[in-house]
């Protein structure tokens, strides 16, 4: 027996520490090798750490939430006196660059499982049977069985006692599960008697979501922004859009909206380079850069994130669809690289038809401008002589004040306004 | 007259109605009701309670004939009883009148004010009785419409003369010599049972191959077989086909042609909804077959107006018009109330008596259900055996899964008591176990409940 330690690997990004966002083992648990222990979050990617070697876990190196430097102890096994010899030369290696490969299974498991086992554990357990349903509310189409009174009871909280599960014989509902029902009232339905509830639940801020807070709570304290609010006649647009779609290859995706606010970003930041920057603070500098890399604030499983469509000034409407489109998905799927999720110079920040009407967007650190899409809507405009149905949407921008004056805010917001309203713009040279 | 404004309006002051005023103006609801009879409808005056009497002077004639025959194991001899049928009627009479009398006391204490005459529906809000002191309009917020059912009569035999319905059986002074009663259903049967212990002959005649079609065979096979003791004769799968000469022209089962002489024919094939006479044409109600259309709440198709009891389809039953009436006053009053009854029990008084609770074995399973049956006979019942009357069994229906009881019926001399124990036991959600489990008094008729849910749960102790 002998005691093997596992340091955090480099994880391959360059990177000095890394944040531990999950334990898969515990103290006391045997793993195998290969078995996953850990992750570990880098400044956007998730990297599972992978067992070199068998044995029992006897100490684990930080808890979820720690940030750990990359070679520092995780987690210490307790390996059998064979394999202690077989790993002592490497002990001060760490193991190999972590990757997703199956875990090998011992060739007898596969082998042996289905051969002893034919159907009989299956049938010899009975069904769920109704009487001992104390729990569950009854089988479908069964009726509540309950006493007059406690029906009567129930009737007079207006509970339907179909919902009510019984304990009693057969199922009967009794006075005690009115009690019990009226002491915890479920979810659905509303509840009768309204209770003070006084539980505290901890949840502790890990991974992406403690990631997010930190750049929001920086964005917030460093950048006196201001918000301003423009109303966009999206009705020519949204008929381009719709016949483009309508004509549009097998090949090419479905445009929505985005794809033409970014070619707008691009024509007007074009106009107004001082807009498509970022803003190093410390150094007193303002990086103006050439290539508009968007990012796209994007709502996936684990959180906000914002994967980039690089070089925006270099795609066409369906190229910017195209790409939107991929790296929307590949944040999803966490399947994003690196390189998806860093380096944008601009945001477009869209919660589609849950836009609202007006957002206050928090600025991407060290970005300088974002702009927020609200909720298209029918509305009735006044062209002069009566009023018409028109569909309007809001653009909600944000600008870092230090750098980006009102004036020129105002201006960049409606100079996407005129070639949003009059999309031909957006295809004229020049 | 002066118009009346209320805030309900009962019309027809039968089981459903009265129950539905008193619980009304017990609840401070600002209630009128209107009859055009006396109170207490066809259930007090024409129905259930003089036809009880009648079967219960019948029984006690019927007792004494058995003794004066010297037939009597019990060791009891008397001379030949005499009836004075005239007398009995005049009993019933008083019977009839006490409960008149004892309703309409009961109304004016729950502050209902009472109507006399004939209402009909102007429309969903108003009403106009016609009085003996002439027409009078009843304005009301809520109407709740209890008009209840009428003898259904046969188109070969419309009622006169000879012909007579339940109502005019009840009042006949004179004992009918030959009665030929159509329909073996249980107003046929209950009254044919009567006649024939008070000394008719008594033929019956029913169309259906077999008698109390209501029922299944195991439970009508005591009553078939006490009627023929009895010496009824039942003509079935027979069918009337009119008067001819003296009697009734019949078609028998195996088509021949027979006259049945009779002194007095009896028609009891059924009964009718009551939906005419009183304006339901102005209403325009929705109707379920010859009924009015209810919700679980008795709310009928138009807003604030109600139906309850016979008027509104099965079972034609006077407890279940109470029931009825007593939640839409409650309703009314602004209580939380649905009809959500388990059961509704049912009594047959013939010789013996059948009731019946819940689903019958055949029901549980045209409803899918796996059950288990116990039967109990009374065979095998102490107290059967000291009333001498051991025919009939208790029968209790379970659910195989749960053992909760879905029916229980039983068949047997003066069961009818049993009914308030398997009612309660179908409303409390009893299961086998519970009912096996409860102590039932020695002796008694209803130790055999105890034991038929016993045998379904496969220990029986006196079998």
């Amino acid at each position: 027996m002998s005691e093997h330690v596992i340091k955090l690997p480099d994880v391959g990004e360059g990177v000095a520490e890394a944040e531990l966002v999950e334990w898969h083992v515990k103290l006391g648990d045997l793993v195998r090798e290969d078995a996953l222990l850990a992750a570990v979050m880098t400044d956007k990617a998730t990297v599972e750490i992978p067992s070199p070697v068998s044995g029992e876990v006897v100490w684990l190196g930080a808890e979820v939430g720690d940030v750990v430097a990359i070679g520092s102890e995780l987690v210490r096994l307790k390996v059998a006196g064979d394999e202690a010899s077989t790993p002592a030369p490497q002990p001060a290696k760490v193991p190999p660059a972590p990757k997703a490969s199956p875990a090998p299974q011992p060739p007898p498991a596969p082998k042996s499982a289905p051969a002893p086992a034919p159907a009989a554990g299956a049938p010899a357990r009975p069904a769920p049977s109704r009487h001992l349903a104390g729990s569950a509310p009854r089988a479908e189409g069964d009726k509540p069985v309950a006493s007059p009174a406690v029906r009567h009871r129930a009737r007079e909280a207006g509970v339907d006692l179909r919902r009510v599960a019984g304990t009693g014989p057969a199922g009967r509902i009794t006075h005690d599960d009115l009690d019990a029902y009226f002491a915890a009232p479920p979810r659905a339905g509303g509840s009768p008697t309204l209770q003070p509830r006084t539980a505290v639940e901890e949840v502790k801020l890990v991974g992406l979501r403690r990631r997010i807070a930190e750049k929001m709570a920086a964005a917030h304290a460093h950048i006196p922004s201001i918000t301003y609010v423009e109303e966009i006649d999206v009705t020519a647009l949204e008929e381009l859009r719709a016949s483009l779609n309508r004509g549009k290859r097998a090949d090419q995706p479905k445009l929505t909206l985005l794809p033409f606010l970014m070619r707008a970003i691009v024509r007007a930041v074009a106009e107004q380079p001082q807009l498509n920057a970022l803003f190093d603070d410390e150094a007193g500098i303002v990086h103006q850069h050439a290539g508009v890399h968007i990012g796209i604030a994007a709502q996936t499983p684990s959180g906000l994130m914002v994967p980039v469509v690089r070089h925006a000034e270099a795609r066409d409407l369906w190229g910017c669809a195209m790409e939107a489109t991929r790296i929307a998905e590949a944040a999803k799927a966490g399947t994003a690289t690196r390189e998806d999720l860093t380096g944008s110079t601009i945001t477009i920040s869209s919660l589609g038809a849950m836009g609202g009407v007006v957002s206050t967007p928090i600025i991407n650190h060290p970005e300088v401008a974002i702009v927020g899409v609200n909720k298209m809507m029918m509305r009735p405009v006044w062209d002069g002589s009566g009023f018409v149905p028109r569909k309007m949407m809001n653009l909600s921008s944000s600008f870092d004040h230090r750098v980006i004056d009102g004036w020129d805010a105002a201006s960049f917001v409606q100079r996407i306004k005129a070639l949003l309203e009059t999309p031909a713009l957006l295809f004229m040279e020049g | 007259m002066k118009d009346i404004s209320c805030r309900l309006l009962v019309i027809g002051a039968g089981p459903g109605g009265y129950v539905c005023a008193i619980r009304a103006g017990q609840l401070g609801v600002d209630t009128v009701i209107v009859e055009a009879a006396k109170p207490g409808g066809t259930c007090l005056n024409i129905g259930c309670i003089p036809s009880k009497a009648l079967i219960h002077a019948a029984q006690e004639f019927e007792a004494a004939t058995h003794l004066a025959a010297g037939k009597s194991a019990l060791g009891i001899g008397t001379s030949a009883p005499t009836l004075d049928l005239g007398r009995t009627m005049a009993w019933k009479d008083g019977i009839v009148g006490r409960l008149n009398h004892g309703v309409a006391g009961l109304l004016k204490r729950a502050g209902v004010k009472t109507v006399a005459g004939w209402a009909r529906f102007r429309d969903g809000k108003t009403v106009e009785v016609e009085t003996e002191t002439g027409p009078q309009v009843i304005r009301a917020e809520q109407v709740v419409i209890a008009t209840g059912s009428r003898a259904a009569a046969l188109p070969l035999l419309p009622f006169g003369g000879k012909v007579i319905s339940s109502t005019e059986a009840l009042a006949l002074n004179e004992l009918p010599g030959r009665l030929v009663i159509v329909g073996a259903g249980y107003i046929g049967l209950e009254l044919g049972t009567a006649f024939a212990k008070l000394g008719a002959k008594v033929t019956v005649v029913e169309a259906l191959p077999r008698i109390l079609p209501q029922y299944d065979g195991e439970l009508t096979r005591p009553v078939e077989a006490r009627l023929r003791q009895l010496g009824v004769e039942l003509l079935l799968g027979a069918k009337a086909k009119g008067l001819k000469g003296e009697g009734l022209a019949v078609e028998t089962a195996e088509g021949k042609a027979r006259t049945l002489a009779a002194d007095k024919i009896l028609v009891t094939v059924g009964r009718k909804p009551l939906t005419e006479g009183w304006g339901l044409e102005q209403l325009d109600l929705d109707r379920d077959g010859p009924f009015l259309r209810i919700d679980e709440h008795c709310r009928s198709s138009m807003r604030g107006v109600y139906a309850i009891g016979d008027v509104t389809g099965e079972l034609m039953l006077a407890h279940r018009a109470s029931a009825q009436g007593e939640m839409v006053a409650e309703i009314i009053a602004g209580e939380r109330q649905v009809w959500d009854k388990v059961a509704i029990p049912a009594v047959c008084f013939t010789d013996p008596e059948i009731v019946t609770v819940g689903l019958s074995p055949e029901a549980a399973r045209a409803a899918g259900i796996e059950t288990k049956v116990g039967l109990f006979p009374f065979q095998a019942n102490a107290r059967a055996m000291t009333l001498g009357r051991d025919d009939g069994f208790v029968r209790v229906v379970a659910r195989a899964d749960n053992h909760l009881v879905l029916g229980i019926q039983g068949v047997g001399a003066g069961i009818a008591e049993l009914s308030a124990a398997f009612g309660l036991a179908l409303e409390m959600g009893a299961r086998l176990e519970d009912i096996a489990a409860t102590i039932h008094a020695h002796p008694t008729q209803g130790e055999a409940f105890m034991e038929a849910a016993l045998r379904a749960l496969g220990r029986p102790i006196h079998i």
